[in-house]
């Protein structure tokens, strides 16, 4: 993000330090202090002092005993991220959930671009009306996209295996079978692919017209075209809508908490996301300890995804002008 | 940068008076209104794209049919119910007989702990990142690009890193609270983690205003300066007023994230007369999805999710304009 403002001007005078200094006997340095008071606060009390907290704690042992007090907090080293190398159930839902990304983000992208471009084929009033249709599953709470998961997909009843059947296909236990359940909950976020859409819609109607004009002159094809100037020109978008959906999907926890955890959930295998399983040993077993470490390696991975989708980024990523 | 304006609108070429905002028809890419398109082409995107619209809609239109059928009909897949039935309320009979959403749980009460908690917590956020947004903005100050390039760096940590230690702080607060019996209990187990930490701003939203404040011309604020304003009119006469569509998309999205959000009060809340619409519904999955152990009555949960997403409907048919331009904005910060 390139829009951090940049700094007074250099100006021959006192040194910068004493400049820099002087700057706190302004009245309105004081005053901009004060409106950000605000943010400050919560930041130091909700995000870095907790940050800190759970670092430490992922060196500890702290759980149920240390809470009720009966217990001293000792620290235990390593022993909490050693604990994650072989745990088996943190291995199977980071592939739970890196499965799950994997299908849910290019899916989500795909069919989020094709609707924005089939929107851009129409007039404007229609588009209008058609936007506002797909955009809707995207309002949906995800407590109801779960619930509804669970009872469209179901293999007996649903009405996707009744819609399947009337082509001919004999649809699978969607909710029950182990490698059918991360598609389920994959399709129901593609359906509430509305935000995606809309993005990119944006992104579509901000291609100059004359860009295509001198494609087709120099004899481009349709896919050429598509290829050549479209993608380029709204790569930006796409790229912003990767990063989000991953980190998204990293984090996926209310539509599969809702269907298949909690007191009358199926509790599947299949379905425990990397979210569920740290939430389950923070709040169901109390091991603080050991989920703090679950959610600093959880920050690791996403970092270094995203700073390998930066990396990638420079070399597909087009952004018009130098500014940005 | 204002809100909707094309990013890569050529410049006006009439100088002094506004020029026209540049029509989309004249930038559009080349298959919009193509001359060889003809009606057959038209005619086919027209039908994929009812197609696809049935498609989409489908999913609300089974729900909102299953809540008001009657118990054992709920899985018909019946357009319509073939027998309606009012699933809601009614006289509270013992459970042979087929139950009703709001004799089951205090669920008029789930929805109303919702209303006004998403109701706070929006309000809150939306003024205190429009306070900080604007100080960002406006102000120059030592250590200013330090704290924003913090403020992006917080967007990317994931809210598991900070869960614990804050669910232990509000711990703490409540065993302290408890203690001191002249204070209200403030804690977990009550509503207050829910909507408190909105006070401070938002990282995302102070962005995204700041965005917005950056856009009003210095000028303005010059000018109420020498009229005398202070800092604090100026940001209520002239900062606030301008910035009314990013204060809007704020506040509702605000409201939309707490109406998503299932995992603060399942962190928090024991009792059920606390719970929100979210949180509620699931308990009612719980208790009533017998493929999970419960009771069976699968038209309680169906009306019971129809009432949750209702009311995100009713935000989205009112304010349908900020919800696409707030979205459409996002993008072309990336």
């Amino acid at each position: 993000m390139a829009s951090v403002a940049v700094g007074s001007k250099t100006a021959p005078g006192p040194s910068k330090a004493r400049r820099w200094f002087a700057g706190f006997k302004e009245r309105e340095t004081w005053v901009a202090y004060l409106f950000i008071l605000p943010w400050l606060f919560g930041f130091l009390v909700l995000t870095l002092g907790p940050m800190l907290f759970s670092l430490y704690y992922s060196f500890t042992n702290y759980g149920l005993q240390q809470i009720a007090g009966l217990e001293s907090t000792k620290t235990v080293g390593f022993k909490n991220y050693e604990q994650l190398l072989h745990d088996p159930k943190v291995t199977s839902s980071l592939k739970n959930t890196f499965i799950y990304t994997v299908m849910m983000v290019p899916g989500k992208i795909i069919v989020a671009l094709l609707l924005a471009m089939l929107l851009m084929r129409v007039t404007e009033k229609l588009a209008g009306a058609f936007r506002t249709i797909f955009y809707l599953p995207h309002i949906t709470p995800p407590v109801a996209i779960g619930v509804m998961l669970l009872f469209l997909f179901n293999g007996r009843v649903g009405i996707v295996n009744r819609g399947l059947s009337l082509i001919g296909i004999q649809g699978p236990y969607w909710t029950t079978d182990p490698s059918w359940i991360k598609p389920s909950i994959a399709i129901m976020d593609i359906w509430a692919c509305g935000g995606t859409m809309v993005i990119l819609l944006a992104a579509l109607y901000g291609v100059p017209k004359h860009l295509y004009e001198a494609a087709s002159m120099d004899g481009a094809g349709r896919w050429r075209r598509f290829k050549d100037v479209t993608l380029p020109m709204i790569s930006p978008a796409l790229f912003f809508v990767f990063i989000i959906l991953t980190i998204a999907g990293l984090n996926q926890f209310t539509q599969a908490y809702t269907a298949y955890f909690g007191a009358g959930g199926s509790q599947p295998e299949a379905a425990l996301f990397y979210s569920i399983y740290l939430f389950k040993n923070a709040f169901e077993f109390f091991n603080m300890g050991f989920a703090s470490a679950m959610a600093w390696l959880l920050f690791a991975i996403s970092m270094v995804i995203t700073v390998i989708n930066i990396l990638v980024s420079r070399r597909f990523v087009y952004y018009q002008g130098s500014s940005r | 940068m204002s809100v909707g304006t094309q990013q890569n609108a050529p410049p006006p070429l009439t100088a002094g008076a506004a020029a026209p905002l540049p029509t989309v028809r004249e930038q559009g890419p080349w298959y919009r209104s193509r001359p060889d398109s003809s009606w057959i082409v038209k005619g086919f995107f027209i039908l994929l794209l009812i197609g696809l619209a049935i498609l989409f809609l489908y999913p609300f239109e089974w729900l909102a049919a299953a809540a008001f059928k009657p118990r054992g009909e709920t899985f018909d897949n019946a357009f319509l119910p073939q027998t309606w039935a009012w699933n809601f309320s009614g006289e509270a009979i013992p459970s042979p007989a087929p139950q009703k959403l709001f004799n089951v749980a205090p669920v008029a009460r789930w929805m109303w702990n919702s209303i006004w908690i998403s109701c706070l917590g929006a309000a809150l956020t939306t003024f205190a990142s429009a306070l900080v947004a604007f100080a960002f903005a406006y102000f120059r100050f030592p250590l200013r690009n330090f704290f924003f390039g913090v403020l992006l760096a917080t967007l990317m940590l994931p809210g598991e890193v900070t869960m614990i230690p804050v669910y232990l702080l509000w711990n703490h607060i409540g065993k302290f609270t408890l203690d001191h019996p002249i204070l209200p209990h403030i804690g977990t187990n009550t509503q207050y983690p829910l909507w408190v930490p909105n006070a401070f701003g938002s990282a995302f939203y102070i962005f995204l205003q700041r965005q917005f404040f950056m856009g009003i011309p210095r000028d303005y604020f010059e000018a109420a300066r020498m009229d005398g304003d202070g800092y604090w009119s100026m940001f209520r006469r002239i900062a606030l007023p301008l910035a009314k569509p990013a204060l809007i998309v704020t506040f509702i999205f605000e409201i939309q994230a707490k109406w998503f959000d299932l995992i603060t009060p399942l962190i928090y809340l024991r009792d059920q007369a606390l719970f929100t619409a979210p949180l509620g519904m699931k308990i009612l999955l719980d208790r009533f999805n017998a493929g999970g152990g419960g009771e069976g009555d699968y038209q309680v949960i169906m009306a019971g999710t129809f009432l949750l997403i209702l009311p995100m409907i009713i935000l989205f048919a009112a304010f349908q304009k900020y919800f696409i331009r707030g979205i459409a904005v996002q993008g072309k910060k990336g």
